[in-house]
């Protein structure tokens, strides 16, 4: 057995987990137990309610006295009360939620504050579609998940949140990736659709399924310090593709993982996104369709601007349109958009595997003493967060200018080795970047140039744990 | 003519991170109204300083960025034809996708 840290911290993580458990057991028979009580003393006449009602009982398992025809059980009445005191919602609008379904792909950024109050408002059966586990670096604005779930499917983890919200009403947990082989099957399960995913593909996939199902799709990205809303495809209006025809270049779809997001922000746009779900649910007010939320947080500024509505020529809800769900199941969305349906970053073969060394090589001519230079081309931005011992700081975007730099701490390594020719050696964060360096001092004539495989990455993997990642 | 131009999505990292910009735009030679097709022109000369493919894509915007005049999508007045006038406001924003 190891004497410390290795085996421990699974151990703890388990029961950490299991205490987590009994918890939530124990407040759903406490929860359980009031509910028989009041059922008990509010008709003690009848048998005791065995289905699951999702607070919407028929009306002859409620009280016998009260008249009570919209059929919310006590409980309900009591839990949704300030909704049902507001004039603009009431009885009605509350009786509409909990008969609706909705569903809610990505309990990310955008679907932690989304699934929370779709689950404490109310919505009869709520789905919640994720194949990814909660990281460490999600924490910081998915705020749905616990340490406790670190490791942990997303779903699973954000079930469980909005069961203690929210026991009342149906979560259904959809632990797969949405592809064309299942969207059809799942989303056909619900009323409307929230887009809380964070990639292009995703987002023509989900809004031409909504198109074929006839599924209103509420809209919601960010990134950065900005934020996007919208609705599509309801009563007419606009689905995602008579606004963007055309996808996007890969090179101007930005993912979080790359560019970083303040954590409030796709929590703001998230509330947003259960509120528009919560009004088409409810049908109150007017859905935020045919117009879109702009949100610039930095500047605290909303802008709410009048979009095109739905476009004839729409190759998929337009006039003359053939698309059915035969051809949706068909189509390949990562070719169509040129990017791929997860956010896991891509993986570049630029470079002849005599340019390239391994993070384990890198340390073992680090030891020998190798005389070299290593530099790193992230941007500084990134070098300012965590950075190697010795290296240079020259991001890709500037190498073109600053090639005398390298030249020079060439010439100062084959000074002080006793060889001539020093190595050049480049690192990034993943391996990418690093590549396209090495391909480009090569043709510069840098003739040593060596990329490490798998950049900072790696060497965090495979070399030094404890070198921090972000 | 004098105008308020807005980058927002990330367009603004192509124009050195600044967001908004008044500027005052001249009238092609001979012509008596300024175009968003004008504009536009005017844009990737003036203000575009790297990548101006991640702004453009011929005579036009590149797909994914919505063009709002006055706050209304371009697309409801006539996109580059569209006609601007003194003060009018031009939101270009790059869709995102994050989330």
């Amino acid at each position: 057995m190891e004497s410390n840290g290795g085996g421990a911290s699974p151990i703890r993580r388990e029961i950490e987990t299991l205490k987590e458990e009994r918890a939530r057991i124990e407040q759903r028979i406490s929860f359980l137990e009031a509910q028989l009580q009041e059922e008990a003393s509010l008709a003690p006449q009848q048998q005791q309610n065995d289905g699951v009602c999702n607070g919407f009982c028929p009306s002859e398992t409620s009280t016998v006295d009260a008249n009570l025809a919209h059929g919310l059980s006590a409980d309900s009445i009591y839990r949704y009360s300030r909704h049902l005191l507001l004039p603009s919602f009431g009885v009605k609008a509350q009786s509409n939620l909990l008969k609706s379904s909705i569903l809610v792909v990505g309990a990310g950024g955008l679907g932690s504050p989304a699934l929370l109050y779709l689950a404490a408002c109310g919505v009869g059966r709520l789905g919640i579609v994720d194949h990814d586990v909660v990281e460490l670096n999600n924490m910081h604005r998915q705020v749905i998940h616990t340490e406790a779930y670190i490791g942990q499917p997303k779903v699973k983890s954000a079930a469980a949140a909005c069961r203690s919200i929210n026991s009342t009403i149906q979560i259904v947990e959809h632990k797969q990736a949405l592809r064309t082989s299942n969207a059809l099957e799942i989303l056909s399960q619900y009323d409307i659709v929230v887009d809380a995913t964070d990639n292009a593909p995703s987002r023509y996939m989900i809004s031409d399924c909504c198109v074929v199902l006839g599924k209103p799709l509420v809209s919601g990205a960010a990134l950065g310090l900005e934020g996007q809303l919208t609705v599509y495809n309801y009563k007419g209006g606009p689905c995602y593709r008579c606004l963007f025809p055309t996808p996007p270049p890969t090179t101007a779809c930005q993912r979080c993982s790359d560019s970083g997001v303040l954590g409030v922000v796709p929590g703001i746009i998230g509330c947003l996104q259960a509120l528009e779900a919560i009004k088409i649910a409810s049908d109150i007010g007017e859905p935020l369709s045919g117009r879109m939320l702009l949100f610039d947080a930095l500047s605290a500024r909303i802008r709410i601007v009048k979009i095109r509505g739905r476009s004839l020529q729409c190759e998929v809800c337009g006039e003359n349109t053939t698309f059915n769900q035969q051809q949706f199941k068909e189509l390949d969305y990562e070719k169509f958009t040129q990017s791929p349906l997860s956010t896991s970053p891509p993986k570049l073969k630029l470079l002849a595997p005599d340019s390239r060394i391994t993070s384990k090589e890198y340390k073992e001519r680090i030891i020998s003493g190798e005389p070299h230079v290593l530099v790193d081309v992230r941007p500084e931005l990134h070098y300012k967060i965590v950075s190697m011992p010795n290296s240079l700081n020259i991001p890709l975007a500037s190498l073109v200018t600053r090639l005398p730099e390298i030249s020079s701490a060439l010439k100062e390594q084959e000074k002080e080795g006793t060889r001539s020719g020093a190595n050049l050696y480049v690192i990034c964060r993943r391996g990418n970047d690093s590549q396209r360096a090495v391909d480009y001092l090569r043709n510069k004539g840098f003739d040593l140039a060596k990329d490490i495989v798998g950049g900072l990455e790696s060497w965090a993997n495979d070399v030094d744990p404890n070198f921090p990642m972000y | 003519m004098h105008l308020t131009l807005e980058f927002g999505g990330g367009l603004e990292l192509l124009c050195e991170s600044v967001k908004i910009h008044n500027v005052n735009v001249d009238l092609p030679k001979g012509a008596d109204k300024l175009s968003m097709r004008d504009l536009l022109a005017w844009v990737r000369t003036n203000l575009i300083k790297e990548r101006p493919e991640m702004f453009m894509k011929g005579e036009s915007v590149r797909p994914g960025v919505l063009v709002l005049v006055n706050d209304c999508d371009w697309e409801l007045s006539g996109q580059l034809d569209t006609t601007l006038e003194e003060k009018d406001l031009v939101v270009f924003i790059s869709t995102l996708h994050g989330g």
